[in-house]
């Protein structure tokens, strides 16, 4: 075994001393040296989409938060209902920042709260009377909401209400699809299911309802951007300028009639493959629609990404995407003369999810920054796959990692900024270390694009270099 | 004051048998309550003399939530004295009746309806026990006592040993202690003697044997126990006689549920599967 991968196994080792023999012995199946070649064979081979360790405290969500708060959330003209006890509607509302044009409360709903409240009369009673009731008062209420959302919550699972006879019924009485989502929080071992399910539940009752008036053959999907302080808009306008047209948003700042009219799309462009590959797979399959992974964070992936969506088009579009990038180099140039001395050097320790862990890799590189150990809350085998080449020999991989070891790998590991979500944010303040909140870009961003970039690259040198650090007595780091 | 959980196959006379017993506890002077822990309601008809209409969910549900309930709203009186409630709960298929009796049940404590004075509180439990709200009335602290109304059938003893699977469970967490077999009589062959092996096989007794007699149904047709309609019929003495066999026992025990094997092999013993042999 070579040096790096050793040394990086030494670390794990260390850290993973102190647990049970049992489970070290399964955290650790969890947690390797990267090998972006191959040749380490299964020892580097990390285990993913497994049941967490009880005990070990995980940072997973669930289902719900899966089809609510990732796929189902952002499409702003439904209303989504948050359907069950008050608590995961009230905790989730909001979402993630997922930007929308649009009259909250008159034809977007995003950043409404909406639940049935479930009681302990509707959990003995069943609550299927009480969702029909609400959803005619949705309907009343919302007379220009495209359609209804139903988001189960584990009791409605527990009790076995048929939201499925609800749905049908409401959907021919009210006139709009009422979509009925099993996305109970106890179903799977992470929000990975739920992902799953909403893009099933979207595949069963909205996709191919609808037609496109004009087609043209540069019609694009946009899948797997959730506009997080504006992402999918700085991506939108690169596409746009590449001469191609966006006639679908999955699900940033998206409607229910562009999810249904996709299948019209020549080609379907995917960013988070995590959460959305389930529905490219299935239009590829039933419409015959190819679809392409991109990255759209930092100019060289970016650049790479623009030359690789062309190439599924005719050289009209290739031209356009060579004088994009002619366009906006100077400016992305500009960037990184003027923040990569400021970053140069600094090492990089992320734990996210979706797409994020392998994908901000370039754009922190752009940057001079270099990621020593990154992973995710609930990855699969082929994100893993696609993540070992993206890293050099070494790096430290973690999956579904604890607060414990994020800790100590921090200690060992010393890095200038660690890019996690809000439950790890204050422990790391309190720790004096540089810190982002990865997930919704920390109450900034875009962070996609050639307008996301400069953002970017100011954040992570306003935490990195920011004086205030300085002031918090660390413990020996 | 004891409290007491009748268990057994649905429709096997639970609540009737409870009901007479409880009538004849009352009629020597104890003070008793019956909680019927059923979606049906219909554990205390016969005390009541009609079909408790306000049940602790029905209300429940009527008004919004439980805490708008008054305890002397779901707590009636009925013959000789004896308080009834009822935990009601949703129509078949659905909702969740267990959560219903568990509400029901923390309803009545919270608001006082287990008075120091009384003797006895019994509840009448839907027939199996199919999830753990309708486990709640044995868990800790609630009934420390089980009996288990049976008949000979096959299929009643089936679920009798079913029962006395879920009671070694709670009877390990929570104190739980199996009382005996109470066999409501279905006239099968050697009856008496196939339930006295089976009560000995599970550990237990077989408290009593009540014979079948037209004048319990007929009692019930007058929403009545026997003991309130005809006191003076040979069936009155017998839920007389079973009231004192359980205010007087002492015999509780950890049941040793059989194997299915072993059931059935009591069965052919005692010449269910021979008789059908010989019928055919």
């Amino acid at each position: 075994m070579r040096a790096t991968i050793e040394r990086t196994q030494k670390i794990i080792d260390e850290v993973l001393e102190v647990y049970p023999e049992r489970t070290r012995k399964l955290r650790a199946k969890h947690i390797k040296p990267n090998d972006p070649t191959g040749e380490c064979g299964s020892a580097c081979q990390v285990r993913s989409n497994v049941k967490s360790r009880p005990g070990v405290m995980t940072i997973r969500g669930c289902a719900y938060a899966g089809s609510k708060g990732v796929v189902w959330g952002p499409v702003k003209d439904v209303v989504h209902l948050s359907h069950g006890p008050v608590g995961c509607g009230q905790y989730s509302w909001w979402s993630r920042r997922n930007y929308y044009n649009g009259i909250t409360g008159i034809d977007s709903f995003v950043t409404m709260h909406i639940t049935s409240d479930f009681q302990e009369k509707d959990i003995v009673f069943g609550g299927d009377r009480k969702l029909e009731q609400i959803c005619r008062e949705i309907k009343d209420l919302f007379p220009l909401a495209k359609g209804i959302t139903i988001q189960s919550e584990c009791p409605v699972g527990l009790i076995g209400d048929d939201i499925e006879a609800v749905a049908k019924k409401m959907t021919e009485e009210l006139g709009i699809p009422v979509v009925p989502v099993r996305c109970e929080g106890f179903r799977g071992v992470s929000q990975s299911l739920g992902h799953h399910i909403a893009n099933d539940s979207i595949r069963d009752h909205v996709l191919d309802r609808v037609d496109l008036e004009k087609s043209t053959p540069y019609d694009v999907a946009l899948i797997g951007d959730y506009n997080i302080g504006g992402d999918a808009w700085a991506t939108r306008k690169i596409l746009e300028e590449m001469g191609l047209r966006v006639i679908a948003h999955w699900t940033g700042d998206g409607t229910l009639r562009e999810l249904a009219l996709t299948p019209r799309a020549k080609l379907n462009l995917i960013h988070c493959y995590r959460s959305m590959n389930y529905i490219c797979r299935h239009m590829e399959e039933r419409y015959g629609i190819p679809w392409v992974e991109y990255n759209f964070f930092g100019p060289t992936k970016i650049y790479e990404s623009i030359r690789k969506i062309a190439s599924y088009f005719d050289d009209y579009i290739k031209e356009r995407a060579e004088a994009v990038i002619a366009k906006y180099k100077p400016w992305m140039d500009r960037v990184i003369e003027q923040y990569r001395p400021r970053l140069e050097g600094k090492i990089v320790m992320l734990y996210v999810g979706g797409l994020r862990p392998r994908h901000v890799i370039g754009a922190y590189e752009d940057l001079g920054m270099k990621v020593i150990a990154t992973g995710y809350e609930f990855g699969h085998k082929d994100d893993y796959q696609r993540t070992y080449p993206e890293l050099e020999e070494g790096t430290l991989l973690y999956d579904d990692a604890t607060p414990y070891e994020l800790e100590e790998f921090t200690k060992r590991l010393k890095p200038d900024l660690v890019g996690s979500g809000i439950k790890e944010k204050y422990a790391y303040h309190k720790m004096g270390v540089p810190f982002r909140q990865m997930h919704s870009w920390d109450y900034s961003g875009p962070y996609h694009g050639f307008d996301g970039f400069p953002v970017f690259a100011r954040d992570m040198d306003m935490t990195v270099n920011n004086p205030t650090w300085k002031l918090i007595r660390r413990k020996e780091r | 004051m004891r409290q007491i959980a009748i268990y057994g196959k649905g429709g096997i006379g639970k609540s009737t048998t409870t009901q007479n017993t409880v009538a004849a506890l009352a009629e020597a002077g104890y003070k008793c309550m019956i909680v019927g822990c059923d979606p049906k309601a219909d554990a205390t008809r016969l005390i009541l003399h009609k079909k408790a209409q306000a049940t602790v969910m029905d209300l429940a549900r009527e008004r919004g939530s439980v805490e708008e309930l008054e305890i002397e709203e779901v707590l009636l009186e009925g013959f000789r004295g004896v308080k009834c409630a009822e935990s009601g709960g949703p129509e078949p298929g659905v909702g969740c009746a267990g959560r219903g009796v568990i509400t029901a049940i923390n309803f009545l404590e919270e608001n006082g309806a287990y008075e120091e004075d009384l003797d006895f509180v019994f509840y009448d439990v839907l027939g199996d026990v199919v999830c753990g709200g309708f486990a709640m009335p044995i868990r800790e602290g609630k009934a420390k006592e089980i009996y288990i109304v049976t008949s000979g059938e096959m299929m009643a003893m089936y679920a009798a040993n079913n029962i006395a699977r879920g009671i070694l469970k709670y009877a390990q967490s929570g104190g739980v202690r199996l009382g005996g077999l109470i066999c409501n009589s279905r006239k099968v062959d050697k009856e008496f003697e196939l339930i006295t092996e089976f009560a000995k096989r599970l550990g237990t007794q077989m408290i009593h044997f009540i014979p079948r007699d037209n004048q319990v149904q007929r009692a019930e047709l007058r929403r009545m126990t026997v003991l309130e309609y005809t006191p003076e019929h040979p069936m009155a003495d017998e839920y007389r006689a079973l009231a004192r066999k359980i205010a007087e026992n002492k015999n509780f025990v950890i049941p040793t549920p059989l194997s299915m094997d072993e059931l059935e092999a009591l069965l052919t013993e005692f010449g269910v599967l021979e008789g059908e042999e010989v019928g055919a």
